[in-house]
């Protein structure tokens, strides 16, 4: 049983009327009650550093395995132009997965990027509470669905459709991709634009439309400068949700590793070249080395964009006093 | 303001108003509400609220907390269908014209309002006071500058801002910042200006500069302020109107006189500060 504690000095000592000591018993009960009171910090530091541990990990054993590329093709061996690592040569350059990449990734956000800040300025500022909570789920319906049944919906559907549309040997291309990909970062761009439209304070609405501005001139005029850093925060984070994304691209892209501005050509991605190569590979090889080098790539591109967003976003924070 | 064809033009003298108002509705309220009810879902707000707002001088609307003051003033502008759920009955006439049925957007344009805590705009002092003009249209340059520093001065606070119009509004103090308030909603040219306990979150230095303000915008056109400030009420306004809980209007006459000799039992109580 503990006792309670006795707060009040009742011995008659000079001192402080209220003693404001922490109360702790000597010897081995006193031990186990600073354990019972102090257990949290290292338990929960120790669960914070699994996290941080693995990704050290994770980081450590990339940049390993992709390090002897430096060696074996150089920087500029391994930024060339051509990627055939069975040919003889074998080139190993990653431009065309780069190009690849940036390329469907900019068509998918010229889409997703519009029509997410439009689904988001609808959710937030012009729908009824219910259409909001009906768009809202949708949307969260929309991220839940996996990635390979958006792979699938592209490659029976769209690409079929941009086939014959433009008159194409093959509806796997870079098109196809974006269209998929900016379907698959729509839900990521609107949800986190409305986060940033919600929290611009009512009061500038209030003070524009009491000024005569119509909705749609407060929107445009008050909210979105106002949310400008938080929407900005959520095209980088939609468009590295494009720049990862492996599954579905790899199924519509048409895998080509060669350098385009078309869109209506093949192209293989950063994710597609190292899922669809790492399995053909000896260890140990260049071409291996060269896949773990992609993948820095894929990891830089991956922390850049994450920090800046999360340095956008927080800047909104700050503007408003949250 | 608002002609009778609902076409806009632009603001008129408060003189040639009030001849207006004389000649063809011989009345000299610019703002009639008649049987007014106001709710929020099923919580009505205001009760058959029937009231003049005289075009002249500052009318200070006042109560207790949760007598629908506000509710009453954010009416006049259409504010309060900014909220969901909410239904107004019987009328209220601007300018011989039916409020409620008006297009709300042109209702805000004659009728501006200055909020009970500032609000300026995340943007330069000039882009703030030029907000309203840029909305309705008002492209030009030298025009836009013109109307600024015009509404600055009206509001007293061109001295102190006119070396740094392009510093962010923010940086301002509480009391620059509600003066910002008072010179955006001028901008525009009102016929009307609604304010809601614009010195509610201002120290009495502030406060005295808005005061002195309000008194002198009066001359130029009509002034309604939500106050629970007995004191304030009775320094700068000429006429009150005195809800109590309920939304109901207790008391509306000249300031000296419901101050001085109330009707009601109730108004004599909430005026001699017993409650509210």
């Amino acid at each position: 049983m503990r006792r309670p504690a006795r707060a009040l000095r009742d011995d008659g000592t000079a001192g402080p009327p209220l003693d404001l000591r922490p109360i702790r018993k000597a010897g081995l009960r006193g031990l186990i009650t600073i354990l019972k009171e102090r257990w949290d910090r290292p338990v929960f530091l120790a669960l914070a550093s699994v996290s941080l541990i693995a990704l050290g990990l994770i980081l450590f054993f990339i940049f390993r395995e992709a390090a002897p590329i430096l060696r074996e093709t150089g920087l500029s061996g391994f930024f060339g132009t051509h990627w055939n690592p069975t040919g003889s040569p074998a080139s190993y350059g990653a431009l065309p997965m780069i190009a690849g990449s940036a390329l469907v990734t900019v068509a998918a956000l010229v889409l997703a990027i519009p029509l997410g800040f439009a689904a988001a300025a609808f959710i937030a500022e012009v729908a009824p509470r219910w259409m909001k909570d009906v768009a809202k789920s949708i949307l969260e319906l929309l991220a839940g669905v996996p990635s390979v049944i958006y792979g699938f919906f592209g490659l029976m559907i769209v690409a079929p459709a941009f086939q014959r549309a433009f008159g194409l040997s093959t509806g796997r291309t870079a098109l196809t991709a974006s269209v998929i990909l900016g379907i698959m970062a729509l839900p990521t761009i609107a949800s986190l634009a409305e986060d940033a439209l919600t929290a611009v304070p009512n009061s500038y609405r209030e003070a524009s439309m009491a000024l005569g501005a119509s909705r749609w001139q407060t929107i445009r005029r008050v909210t979105f400068p106002a949310a400008f850093s938080g929407l900005i925060g959520a095209a980088i984070l939609g468009m590295g949700r494009a720049v990862g994304e492996t599954m579905a691209v790899l199924m519509v892209a048409g895998n080509a590793p060669q350098i385009t501005a078309s869109l209506l050509r093949p192209v293989r991605t950063l994710t597609s070249a190292i899922a669809l190569e790492m399995g053909e590979t000896a260890m140990g090889s260049t071409h291996y080395h060269a896949l773990f080098a992609l993948g820095v790539v894929l990891l830089i591109i991956a922390l850049v964009t994450n920090g800046l967003a999360e340095w956008f976003r927080g800047r909104l924070a700050r503007k408003h006093g949250r | 303001m608002v002609t009778q064809d609902g076409a806009t033009v632009t603001a008129r003298s408060i003189d040639a108003t009030r001849d207006w108002l004389e000649r063809n509705l011989h009345s000299t309220s610019i703002i009639e509400t008649e049987r007014f009810g106001f709710f929020y879902g099923r919580e009505q707000a205001l009760r058959e609220v029937s009231l003049g707002i005289p075009i002249d001088g500052v009318t200070a609307i006042m109560g207790p907390s949760g007598c629908g003051k506000s509710t009453l003033l954010r009416a006049f502008n259409r504010m309060n269908e900014l909220y969901p759920n909410t239904r107004a009955e019987g009328t209220i006439r601007f300018l011989g014209q039916d409020l409620l049925k008006a297009d709300p957007v042109a209702v805000r344009r004659h009728i501006g309002m200055v909020f009970q805590r500032p609000n300026p705009f995340p943007k330069s002092i000039f882009d703030n006071i030029a907000y309203g003009p840029r909305v309705h249209g008002i492209r030009h340059r030298a025009h836009l500058a013109e109307l600024v520093e015009e509404s600055l001065r009206r509001a007293a606070l061109w001295d102190e801002v006119k070396d740094h119009l392009k510093k962010s509004a923010l940086s301002l103090s509480g009391g620059q910042q509600q003066r910002l308030g008072i010179a955006r909603a001028l901008a525009v040219r009102p016929t009307v200006l609604l304010m809601d306990e614009p010195c509610s979150a201002l120290d009495p230095k502030a406060t005295d500069r808005i005061e002195t303000t309000t008194r002198e915008l009066a001359q130029e056109l009509t002034v309604v302020i939500v106050t629970h400030n007995l004191q304030q009420a009775g320094r700068i306004s000429d006429h009150v109107a005195v809800l109590l809980a309920g939304g109901v209007l207790a008391e509306f006459g000249s300031t000296r006189t419901v101050f001085a000799s109330p009707f009601s039992e109730q108004v004599a109580d909430y005026l001699s500060g017993r409650f509210g």
